[in-house]
């Protein structure tokens, strides 16, 4: 199953309106999550908002996912090891406030299992091939480390430091 | 009776929280009360010590009044030694109360703002003790410093 995601606080229907009209050529049903949207798909199954334990269901069962560009979703990609194909929101279309998706996604385009599409062509593309899921990153996984030992830090000596 | 909160930890609804639920790791065995914009977001992650404020963004005018008025409350009320937040909005405004109060402030800037800092970000240069980018080349010596990223 394909989960298509565009997050719970803007309407992103230039991408429900994509995913529905490929639907019937993928064979593989396709489930999305519509947020604020105002389309209706209509050959795809979709929920406008759904309980989060609802929703990690559903993302556990996916194949692939396609989302907007959140980085709550992409986090999740990770979690659950899934093949992430991220479209952009655009500030052109009113699909946010400005471009900071675009820059977000030529960043993590070059990472393993993280897909970029801007249009239908590239999602058609992408849907059609074998894709891999993501893997942590050495490199990624060290630097987590070294934000959560600073932040760690940062909050002992706060709560220490009021007590002496 | 209950404990003593010493760290208040806030983070909007989507990516915001996502950050901050990782980060909540380092805050581990400390009095950690949690603030969001989403009820179900608290029932989600198990998390019996956290509230809801109002969502809001620089649009929103009246919302925006509603949050201040919450976070001014909650902090005022809680007076906690630190305030962490990956933003967005309510977690400036915490921030900023967090500053009226003493507290030591942190701004975690949301990994998504991988070419320049949000507006939000800015504005807590007035605010936040210490700035954090997840992005090195964002980075200045003024601030925000960069202590690793999450993903």
């Amino acid at each position: 199953m394909i989960v298509v995601t565009v997050g719970t606080q803007l309407p992103f229907d230039r991408l429900i309106r994509m995913m529905d009209e490929l639907a019937p050529a993928l064979g593989d049903e396709v489930f999305a999550q519509t947020g604020a949207g105002q389309y209706v798909p209509r050959n795809i199954r979709a929920s406008a908002a759904m309980a989060p334990a609802e929703f990690e269901a559903m993302f556990r069962q996916a194949s692939v996912i396609v989302a907007h560009a959140g980085i709550g979703t992409v986090l999740k990609a990770y979690k659950y090891r899934k093949p992430i194909v991220l479209v952009p929101r655009k500030a052109e279309f009113g699909e946010h406030r400005n471009d900071h998706q675009l820059a977000t996604v030529s960043k993590l385009g070059e990472r393993r299992g993280i897909y970029i599409a801007e249009n239908k062509d590239e999602l058609v593309r992408l849907l059609d091939g074998p894709l891999m899921p993501p893997v942590a990153e050495e490199a990624a996984s060290a630097g987590r480390r070294r934000l959560l030992s600073f932040l760690h830090r940062q909050a002992r000596e706060a709560v220490r430091g009021a007590d002496h | 009776m209950t404990t003593k909160v010493d760290i208040v930890a806030v983070g909007s609804e989507g990516g915001h929280w996502e950050q901050l639920m990782l980060l909540s790791e380092a805050l581990a065995g400390m009095n950690v009360l949690f603030v969001t914009t989403k009820r179900a977001l608290l029932d989600q992650a198990k998390i019996t010590n956290g509230r809801v404020v109002c969502d809001c963004n620089r649009d929103r005018p009246l919302d925006t009044a509603k949050c201040l008025w919450q976070c001014a409350r909650l902090i005022f009320s809680v007076r906690p030694k630190m305030i962490v937040t990956t933003g967005a909005a309510p977690g400036l405004l915490c921030l900023a109360m967090g500053r009226l109060i003493g507290a030591k402030t942190v701004w975690v800037e949301s990994f998504a703002n991988a070419e320049r800092l949000s507006l939000s970000g800015k504005i807590a240069r007035h605010f936040a003790s210490t700035r954090l980018t997840q992005w090195q080349h964002l980075a200045r010596s003024g601030g925000p410093l960069y202590e690793g990223e999450l993903l």
